[in-house]
This record gives C-alpha cells, sequence and structure tokens, in this order.
C-alpha cells in the first residue's frame, strides 16, 4: 500500500512536478497574502505592544492609536498620585509635516516618549541613541525610510512643521501601516513640531507601568475611581481595540482581510484541483484495486498517504520560496510576517487541503463502473 | 484438444439473473433471467455479440456489479443479498480478474503487481514478494519480474495480469477477452495457460472472448444474445473452424514451463 502510495506519485515526474508546483503555489499565496495581513494588523499596534507600559490612559472616547485627542497635564498628576502607579510618562502621536533637505514634502507621524523612561521608546535602535532625542532638534526616524524623508546618516537635517530636526539615530523594522513614517523625539519636541500654539500641559496618552505587586486590573479599577473623563486600557487591551478599528472599520484593513481571505480559497481552490486532477490521473487503477478486493480503507489509505506525502513536499518547497519572500519583504514598505505559529499551522494547513481533496475525489474511487475497470 | 479435469464442482450457480440499468430515465435491459453453472476445472467461454450483455455478466458474476433480480451462489455462498461491504472480501477470496487491457500498475515492476494482490490480503511484504517471484516464474516471466509494464510485451503484460489474478490462488478466474490485444503468438500462450489454470489447478475459468481462435481450448462455450444465454455448445459441435495459432510461434520459455503441451 504505502509503496503503491509513492510509486504513484513519484513514478510520473512530470506529474509529480506539476502537482507539487500547485500545492507550492497555492501555500506560497497563503502565505504571503496571510503574512501581509499578520503584518498590516502588527504594524498598527507596533507601538502600544512594545510600550512596556501596563496601562495606557487616553482621553474619554478615543479608542484607538492615531487619533490620540489632548488633554490636560493634570490628569498625568492625578495618575502618577493613584496608589499602584509606580510610573507614568507622558506620551504624544500627532501627524506633521515634514520638509527634506531638498525642499520636496512628506506627511510624518510625531511620536513623543520621555526618553530614558523605559516606556513608550522606540525600540530596535540600529544606529544613534535614544536619549539623544533629548537634544532640542533631536529625532529618530526608521532605516526605511531615509529615502522617502531624504536622509542619509545621522545629522542629517530637516524640517518639522517650520522647526529644525536633526537625524540622532535609527531604527530597523518599525514601519507605519500609513503612508506616514514614525518620527520619534522627545515629548518636548513632539509639542514644537506639532502643535507650536499649545501649551506644554497637553497630551495625548499616559503610559502607566504598575508598582510591583499590583496587577494591571487592580490599577485599572484603581485609575478608573480617581481619574475622571479618561479611559483606561491594559496594553493588550489598547492594541487589540487599535488592531479591530484599522483591520475591520477602514477600506485598507478590509482589503487586506478581503485579501488574505481570497488567498486562502484561491489556495485551497488550487490544491483541491491539483490533488483531485492526481487521484482521477489513476482511477481506473483504483477501480482495478476495488474490482481485486481492495476494501474502500485500503484505498483511503493510499490516496491519504499520497496526499500527505504531496503536502509534506510541497510545503517545504512553499517554506523555502517563503523565507526568500518573507525575508525580501523585510526591506520593504509592506511586512510579511511568518511567525513560527503560522509556519506550523502551514504545514496542518496543508495537510488537510491535501486530505480534503483526496477525499473528495474518493466517490469516484470507491464506486467502480466495470465498464472502466473492463474495458482498455 | 485438453482434457478437461475430472472434478466438476459447481463453483458459481446462477438463477434468474436479469440487469437493467436506468440511464437517464430510460431502462435498458442488460440480461434477461440467465441461468448458468460454472464448473471447477474447466475453461468456460462466454462469446456473444457486442451489446449482448458479457461484461455485465461477468461484471456480476466478479461481484463487481448487482443484478437487477435472481440469484448468486459462489461455492454454495448465497452473494447477492450480501451487504456491500462484504464482496470486498469474496472478491479478494474467491475471484481472480483477469482484464482485456491488462490494468496493470505502471508505477510498479511485475514483481510489484503481483505482490500487491497481497498486499491486499494482508501478506506481508517479504513472503508476497517471494510468492510474487513464484507466481511469475511459472507464467514464464522470470527474467522479467523486475520490468515494468511500460517495458513488456502485450503478451507478457497478460501474463503478469494472470499472475497477480492468482496471487490470491482464487478457485474462479474471470477473463475479459484476455486475447484481444494480443498477437498471435501472445493469444496462444495466454489462452493456453489459462486452459492450464483450469485443468490443472482445477479453478473455474470464464472467459469473455471474440476471438474464434481460442474456441478449440474451451471446455464449454456459453453463447449470449440479447441479454439471454441463448445455447451452450461443447467444443466441436457447429463450431466455425477456427484458424490455428501458429505452433511455430510458441515461446521457449513456455515450452519448458509447460513441457509437452506446444
Amino acid at each position: 500500500m504505502a509503496l503503491l502510495a509513492r510509486r504513484n506519485l513519484f513514478h510520473d515526474r512530470i506529474r509529480f512536478a506539476v502537482t507539487l508546483t500547485g500545492i507550492v503555489f497555492a501555500l506560497v499565496l497563503i502565505i504571503i497574502q496571510f503574512g501581509l495581513f499578520l503584518g498590516f494588523t502588527t504594524t498598527t499596534s507596533n507601538n502600544i505592544d512594545h510600550s512596556n507600559a501596563d496601562l495606557w490612559i487616553v482621553f474619554h472616547g478615543v479608542g484607538y492609536f492615531d487619533t490620540g485627542r489632548m488633554f490636560s497635564e493634570r490628569k498625568y498628576y492625578e495618575v502618577l498620585a493613584t496608589p499602584g502607579a509606580q510610573q507614568a510618562e507622558k506620551y504624544i502621536q500627532n501627524f506633521a509635516n515634514w520638509k527634506k533637505p531638498d525642499g520636496g514634502m512628506e506627511n510624518i507621524q510625531v511620536i513623543g516618549f520621555h526618553p530614558g523612561s523605559g516606556l513608550g521608546e522606540p525600540w530596535n535602535i540600529v544606529e544613534g541613541d535614544v536619549l539623544d532625542v533629548k537634544q532640542e532638534d533631536g529625532v529618530i526616524v526608521d532605516e526605511l525610510y531615509k529615502e522617502k524623508l531624504g536622509v542619509a546618516k545621522i545629522g542629517d537635517r530637516a524640517e518639522i512643521g517650520n522647526h529644525r530636526a536633526r537625524v540622532v539615530g535609527f531604527t530597523r523594522g518599525i514601519r507605519s501601516f500609513t503612508t506616514s513614517p514614525f518620527i520619534y523625539t522627545s515629548f518636548k519636541n513632539s509639542l514644537d513640531y506639532t502643535r507650536p500654539e499649545a501649551k506644554e500641559d497637553q497630551l495625548a496618552y499616559v503610559l502607566v507601568k504598575a508598582a510591583p505587586g499590583v496587577s494591571a486590573g487592580e490599577l485599572k479599577s484603581n485609575l478608573k475611581a480617581r481619574v475622571s473623563d479618561v479611559d483606561v486600557y491594559t496594553r493588550e487591551e489598547f492594541s487589540r481595540r487599535t488592531r479591530f478599528y484599522w483591520m475591520f472599520t477602514t477600506g485598507a484593513g478590509l482589503a487586506v482581510l478581503t485579501a488574505a481571505l481570497m488567498g486562502l480559497i484561491v489556495g485551497i481552490a488550487v490544491v483541491a484541483q491539483t490533488i483531485y486532477a492526481a487521484t482521477m490521473d489513476h482511477i481506473r487503477e483504483y477501480g482495478t484495486l476495488k474490482a481485486m478486493g481492495a476494501t474502500n480503507g485500503y484505498l483511503y489509505r493510499v490516496l491519504i498517504e499520497q496526499a500527505v506525502w504531496s503536502a509534506v513536499l510541497g510545503y517545504a518547497l512553499a517554506m523555502l520560496v517563503a523565507h526568500f519572500v518573507v525575508h525580501a519583504s523585510e526591506k520593504g514598505g509592506a511586512v510579511i510576517l511568518m511567525p513560527p505559529s503560522v509556519a506550523v499551522g502551514m504545514l496542518f494547513l496543508a495537510v488537510g487541503m491535501c486530505v480534503t481533496a483526496a477525499l473528495v475525489s474518493i466517490n469516484k474511487v470507491t464506486r467502480i463502473d466495470p465498464a472502466m475497470v473492463f474495458r482498455g | 484438444m485438453a482434457q478437461a479435469n475430472s472434478r466438476r464442482d459447481t463453483v458459481i450457480r446462477a438463477r434468474g439473473l436479469s440487469k437493467i440499468y436506468d440511464s437517464g430515465g430510460t431502462k435498458l435491459r442488460a440480461l434477461s433471467d440467465v441461468n448458468l453453472e460454472i464448473h471447477s476445472g474447466q475453461l468456460t467461454l462466454l462469446m456473444g455479440p457486442s451489446g449482448s450483455g458479457k461484461t455485465t455478466l461477468l461484471s456480476i458474476l466478479g461481484c463487481i456489479l448487482r443484478p437487477s433480480s435472481g440469484n448468486l451462489e459462489l461455492l454454495g455462498e448465497e452473494v447477492t443479498a450480501l451487504p456491500e461491504s462484504a464482496l470486498p472480501r469474496l472478491r479478494r477470496g474467491l475471484i481472480g480478474f483477469v482484464f482485456q487491457g491488462f490494468n496493470l500498475f505502471p508505477a510498479l515492476t511485475a514483481a510489484e503487481n503481483v505482490a500487491l494482490a497481497l498486499d491486499l490480503r494482508g501478506i506481508g511484504a517479504k513472503a508476497a514478494r517471494r510468492r510474487a517471484e513464484e507466481l511469475l516464474i511459472e507464467v514464464g516471466l522470470k527474467e522479467r519480474m523486475h520490468a515494468f509494464p511500460a517495458d513488456l510485451s502485450g503478451g507478457q503484460k497478460q501474463r503478469v495480469a494472470i499472475a497477480r489474478a492468482l496471487a490470491g490462488d482464487p478457485p474462479i478466474l474471470l477473463a475479459d477477452e484476455p486475447t484481444a490485444a494480443l498477437d498471435s503468438t501472445s493469444g496462444r500462450t495466454v489462452i493456453e495457460l489459462l486452459q492450464r489454470l483450469a485443468h490443472q489447478h482445477a479453478r473455474a475459468v470464464v472467459m469473455v472472448t471474440h476471438d474464434p481462435r481460442v474456441l478449440s481450448y474451451g471446455d464449454r462455450i456459453l453463447h449470449l444474445e440479447d441479454g439471454r444465454l441463448v445455447r451452450e455448445e461443447l467444443p466441436g459441435e457447429n463450431l466455425p473452424l477456427p484458424t490455428p495459432f501458429a505452433a511455430s510461434s510458441v515461446p521457449a520459455h513456455l515450452s519448458q514451463v509447460f513441457p509437452g503441451e506446444f
């Protein structure tokens, strides 16, 4: 049985290559589409997920990142005075214009944080130091956007909202899911860049760290009881809300989601067609086996073994291709993510798709048509 | 003319077999009230024009197709009432099939094709391999047992198919025009092999054929017309004179395997 399953697959190498190509194409398509979906959702909440804060405090009604509404600095002090709060930091996010050295303009998102606080700081810094943003015009940008922002090295200058900006560091892999790159700077600088008319007592978020032994839930209750007109979210809650908002209530998110679903459907259809055609190629042989006294169970086992072989080999090749695609995407604007859980999940998906497709064709196999078996 | 074995147990008994196909609301009667008995040790030829129901009858006798009405007994066991799930066991245990188109598995060697039939019966790989080689030697294919079907001649393929049909040592061998696709030499080799399997191994061999060259080999000839069994003949009774197979074309290995036959 095992011999027949393997030989049926490998004997006709061209046929097998076609089968594998179909499976690899389908799997790579699914991986790319799903990876883009993951990349998009991860990107929307990157700043939250890497904030190292236990809680995010936002103006009442602000449900997600990117739309922070300013509120009074007095709230910040109320938070600091709340039992169980070990640390609280002001944080801002706002859109601004970046004037390139050559005069061109780009939209950017300025992120203002307290350097050295450990909360809300940029991560994955590959050049420079986070503390350098304390300098009056110091900003950190991601190396992905060097060309877009017209800078190439530390010390390069630009203007943000008619204020000077000087690149003091580069991060790697911090993407914006909008077309506006993130620019990290000190909270003080960010107010200058984004709201020159505002007082310093305006902030968009307060990032809070709970004291040792105090849970985020407990601190959240304390804050809600003590600080009015704000919403308090755990990091996970705020991340989830932000992802949900961008994924399911915006055209961009729905487009990515739809593309991922289409990738899955097309992938399944390609695999189903490929495996079905491969099974039908041997239909007369299965009929002969049945005439010889093979039980349906025997035929199932042959087909399933073939499907599993096809899936595993197709998966191995697809992973190889996907690895290159994912690696190449790291330098592009749209990241494709393939965490280990997805890689493992794809194996199960591949086996599941191939086995299901084989079983779909099994109805044809388990019914013998005497004309098919007897006539040459 | 070969002499039939003296043992004449009835291995197949059919009573009132009918088969009606329903094709898009149109009823097509393929078999009508067929009664017959097939005996061990005999080569029974089933003849008739195209569309006379030969393949349908062979399919019913082989438990591949169920009759619309009538009864079928194989070795005394009534099989028409058995559930579908019981039929594979009957086919494995009682019946060997030889097909006009050989129906070999192109991805398997000759030996592996035969061993596959034993694998179906749960026989271990080594034992199956050994038995397959014995069977291929028996049909004169010792030198070709590791060849793939694509590298075999038509006659060799059919002998592999016969070896495969014999793998389970079935008492019944059903052959559907096994010589139709073969040249004169190969045709003679195959028909003599089938005859020998009937006579020397006491098998009941039923062979559907159009080939007039094989008539003289049959112990009985059953004629089907329009789904009815119209007459039975014994060789020599009103038979058209067949064009004999050329004796000079008999392969040397078969002369060795079956000395005195040619």
